[in-house]
């Protein structure tokens, strides 16, 4: 029989069941991974649910540093009986699938083309421990030392791990020990141990992530970190997945690191609100009162939130929203990753309305550009929204370590003080005066008796003054325009890389690929697949609206462009026809939408078949099967 | 209404400690309709912030949406003010409040942008007791869209074009009472005397002070069969007077014995009201609870200051906030710096 063989190139997938423990051992199984220094991503596939229905753990190595989903399993740990026939299904022929054992397996989830290892994994553990939650914690933390010797993961690195679990209870780590020694010497002694897939220190073709200190984290952790740097006071929120974890870190940092010395009293402000229209709210008010401030959710709170930003938009006033988007429409599917909320965002509100967008594709851009956010915010008075999703936020991604330049002062924009207020002639909250379609602020409480005007969303004119004029408000709305345009200059610009060299091309047209956050890492992978196969593709990575002018020429300049992306109805796509008044037939989507994140695979084929590629030019994912 | 407001005053207008005259609290021409009940409050709110000395561009105006919430325009030119989103003024005035702790904030609203889309925030404002004052100009209907009923009318109250209230109204001021407010008072916007010291001593109280107005609506409610017109208002009015007694300020009205009752605020400053009985105590939500039932079951209008715990801890302290307002620290302050994102880089490998 085929076996699937390879070092350090390989996908696992664990089948649990939630609530059982199994989320603090599979995250041991990535990180020891990680610590032997191979590029991995671990990613969760987790219902909305508390306890007792399926979830998944994917983990992909991957000597070449490819950090998105490839697709498919090589290897399935399944301890769920409810989605075992599912599971047995997954795993690519000449594959591994390791089972408890302690039930003799189905006839009918017998498959021949895979290797199958039975481990008693319940009897083990019922016999080793007495305790009934250790029985089933330890039996998570069991497969695990199998996994170690089947896979060959260095035994001290799971052990200090441990150690670092269970500092401060030291009594819990010889059990979890004693259970991964059980499930390594059962592993030693009933199997050929290591498999054909195999692990190996050192082996690592990924230049960038060998040469820096990378670090494992997940975006929403790196978002509230940025929130701390970027100088952030008030926190205003609605408990909504996938972006809760993002005020619990700033939550837990905040409290360390922003307690005033002297008074032991908080620099900073956390306020859970009734709904997500209040926790905008929240956030306007503090921000219109010069405080940096900001609020978390995903798509059913950007909804919610539609209103406020309009009205932030129209008032001019610095608002950071962290948008974790997840499936939608309505409440969707709350667990599962989309990058749908892209219109919605884009264009939030009734009447003309356009917001800057960020959007980052790994931790350290989350951190970074939430530190941007705050900045652009107030430079540009106006809402900006970065749009991370599930996927990043709340999963382990490899990234290169948070660097922080210490001369960074933040850039509160055009704000006067009462010595400036004193010093200008005329002065009016509307006025262009330099041209660029930013005005001067000024905060409430700053002069006796300069300074001071109503912020409204109704129409105003130039100096503040109610005023229901078309002329009045046709020259605001297009001084806002104006400033929308200089945004364009402020925002991050689009990363391009060099293209891969392909000796003997397949096609003779020019081809170019864009794409954004979560599916930056698995369209690299593609590109690089359909390179092999002789069709070179052009790459750049969109990392913020209003679009830079270089996505425009890219556009033109190729004769197909594909728009690589995670929601049904090529979103970006439209936004990139809507912004830049290009015709539909030269942008092609490439999508999906299933609530899993794309794979690579998922994108070489689309692409394959939108350019009629003959199935003999597909190069074998896996040339390594004997 | 008027269109245009005379710049020039008279000479010897009194001053107050700061110097100002009471022309310096004036806000823009008002443009509501002539005899709207919201044009008296405004003038009180003016008179009281006056009266107090506060220099009004430590005062910050919000609110909602609606007739009501156009009345901050109309009074202290020199405050900044914030015209929300129609409900919403509450979550505005509580990021604000918490932005820069060191300003008064005065939120103005209506029956519709309180007691109907705002009612959710209202009610979480009252939980977090929020350190503001907010005024409620409390006229049974809709305004602006032209006189539809709202969620305050009286059941049974005759609308100019709505016809009878077939729903129960809500009592804004019971269910502060009953939510936990700090300050729960109701007043008619036709009782200058009663409603300028409970602006001051809401102003001087630390935490939430709501103040609920009746103000009757000229155009849409002030019909016969409203019991929310002027005359019906006045009619059935029983009213417990108040003074408020700035700190270092003599008390020199004096009520029957028994009758009254005098709580010190948070800044020394006094208020002393009269009770509709001796047994009345405001520092109960009991007494007032029951004493609003009475009022609302024989239709009468109690108003006064209702209830008060001048010791209630605001959402600043609740929060643990430092001292130094949150929108005045500096990057020092906020920054931890390269050397700690490094050890937490470290912490993640």
């Amino acid at each position: 029989m085929k076996q699937i063989k390879g070092v350090n190139d390989f996908v696992v997938k664990f089948a649990n069941v939630n609530g059982t423990g199994s989320a603090s051992a599979n995250h041991m199984f990535a990180k020891a991974i990680f610590r032997m220094g191979i590029p991995v991503s671990p990613r969760n596939i987790f219902p909305s649910n508390i306890q007792g229905l399926p979830t998944w753990y994917e983990v992909r190595v991957s000597s070449k540093g490819y950090l998105g989903r490839r697709g498919g399993v090589d290897l399935m740990l399944c301890v769920n009986p409810q989605t075992m026939e599912d599971d047995v299904a997954s795993v690519e022929p000449g594959g591994y699938f390791v089972y408890d054992s302690t039930r003799p397996l189905a006839p009918h989830l017998k498959r021949d083309d895979i290797h199958y290892f039975g481990i008693p994994l319940t009897a083990m553990c019922m016999r080793e421990f007495e305790v009934a939650r250790l029985q089933q914690l330890l039996k998570n933390v069991v497969y695990v030392g199998a996994l170690a010797a089947l896979l060959d993961i260095e035994f001290k690195i799971l052990k200090d791990l441990l150690n670092d679990q269970f500092k401060g209870k030291e009594k819990l780590v010889s059990p979890n020990v004693h259970a991964l020694e059980m499930g390594y010497h059962f592993a030693q002694e009933n199997f050929a141990c290591p498999l054909p897939i195999r692990l190996e220190r050192g082996v690592n073709d990924a230049p960038h992530i060998r040469e820096s200190q990378h670090i494992l984290m997940n975006g929403n952790t790196a978002a509230a970190l940025g929130a701390i740097y970027g100088g952030a006071t008030v926190a205003a929120w609605y408990p909504i997945t996938p972006s809760t974890s993002v005020v619990d870190a700033f939550s837990k940092y905040a409290e360390r690191m922003r307690i005033d010395a002297g008074t032991g009293k908080r620099n900073f402000a956390i306020i859970q609100a009734e709904d997500e229209l209040a926790a905008m709210g929240i956030v306007v008010g503090a921000s219109w009162n010069g405080a940096r401030a900001f609020t978390a959710t995903s798509g059913p709170g950007l909804s919610l939130m539609s209103e406020f930003l309009g009205l932030a938009y129209f008032a001019e006033l610095p608002v950071v929203l962290i948008d974790v988007q997840r499936s939608g429409p309505s409440t969707g599917m709350p667990t599962r990753s989309q990058q749908s909320d892209i219109l919605a965002a884009a264009y939030a509100s009734h009447g003309d309305t356009k917001h800057v967008l960020l959007f980052p594709a790994t931790p350290q851009e989350c951190f970074e550009m939430t530190v941007q956010a705050f900045d652009l915010a107030e430079q540009l008075q106006t809402p900006v929204i970065m749009m991370s999703d599930l996927d990043l936020g709340m999963n382990d991604v490899m990234s290169p370590p948070l660097e922080w330049d210490d001369s960074y002062e933040m850039n509160r924009g055009k704000v006067l003080d009462a010595d400036a207020l004193d010093a200008a002639e005329t002065w009016g909250r509307y006025l262009d005066v330099d041209g660029d379609g930013i005005c001067y602020r000024t905060l409430p409480g700053t002069h006796p008796d300069k300074g001071a005007f109503f912020t409204r969303g109704s129409s105003k004119n130039e100096m503040a003054v109610y005023s229901e004029k078309g002329e009045d408000y046709v020259k605001n709305v297009d001084r806002l325009l104006r400033k929308f345009e200089t945004a364009k200059s402020y925002v991050p610009v689009p990363k391009v890389h060099d293209p891969i060299p392909v000796k003997k091309p397949k096609t003779k047209k020019k081809l170019g690929a864009l794409f954004f956050g979560t599916s930056a890492s698995p369209s690299y992978e593609a590109v690089e697949i359909l390179a092999s196969e002789g069709y070179p593709i052009d790459v750049m990575r969109i990392r913020a609206f209003p679009f830079h002018k270089d996505l425009d020429a890219f556009v033109h300049h190729h004769d197909i462009v594909f728009v690589i992306e995670q929601n049904r109805d090529g979103q970006m796509r439209q936004l990139i026809m809507n912004e830049c008044h290009i015709a539909p037939d030269k942008l092609t989507s490439v999508l999906n939408y299933s609530g899993t994140p794309i794979t690579a695979r998922t994108i070489a084929r689309q692409i394959r078949q939108a350019l009629n590629v003959a199935s003999a030019d597909i190069v074998k994912l896996h040339p390594e099967i004997a | 209404m008027s269109y245009y407001k005379p710049k020039f005053h008279h000479p010897n207008l009194p001053k107050n400690e700061l110097g100002y005259t009471v022309t310096d609290y004036d806000g823009a021409v008002s443009t509501l309709c002539a005899g709207c009940g919201h044009d008296s409050i405004s003038a009180a709110v003016r008179n009281a912030c006056f009266l107090s000395a506060i220099p009004p561009h430590r005062i910050a105006k919000l609110s909602g949406i609606g007739c009501s919430s156009k009345m901050p325009t109309y009074f202290l030119g020199r405050s900044h003010g914030f015209n929300s989103v129609h409900g919403r003024m509450p979550s505005v005035a509580t990021g604000a409040s918490v932005a820069n702790r060191d300003l008064i904030y005065l939120g103005v609203s209506g029956d519709g942008d309180t007691a109907s889309i705002g009612m959710g925030q209202f009610v979480h404002l009252i939980r977090r007791n929020v350190n503001m004052s907010y005024i409620v100009a409390n006229n049974g209907c809709y305004g602006l869209t032209k006189g539809q009923i709202s969620a305050t009318s009286d059941l049974g109250s005759v609308g100019k074009y709505g016809g009878e209230n077939p729903f129960e109204g809500i009592d804004l001021a019971s269910l502060a009472v009953l939510q936990g407010a700090s300050f729960v008072a109701r007043s008619f916007s036709g009782d200058k005397e009663q409603l300028e010291p409970l602006i001051r001593a809401a102003m001087a109280h630390k935490g939430f002070a709501f103040i609920d107005v009746v103000s009757p609506c000229v155009t849409f409610a002030n019909n016969v069969g409203s019991t929310k017109s002027y005359a019906a208002t006045r009619e059935n009015l029983e009213s417990m007077p108040v003074d408020f007694v700035p700190m270092r300020e003599e008390i020199r009205t004096q009520y029957k014995e028994g009758s009254s009752q005098s709580v010190t605020l948070h800044d020394g400053s006094i208020i002393q009201l009269h009770k509709a009985s001796s047994e009345y105590r405001a520092d109960s939500r009991e007494d007032a609870l029951m004493a609003l039932q009475a009022a609302n079951r024989t239709g009468k209008v109690l108003t006064g200051l209702l209830y008060l715990d001048p010791n209630a801890q605001d959402l600043n302290h609740t929060l643990e906030l430092a001292d130094k307002p949150l929108n005045s620290l500096s990057t020092d302050e906020l920054c931890p710096g390269s050397r700690v994102l490094n050890s937490i880089n470290e912490g993640l490998r």
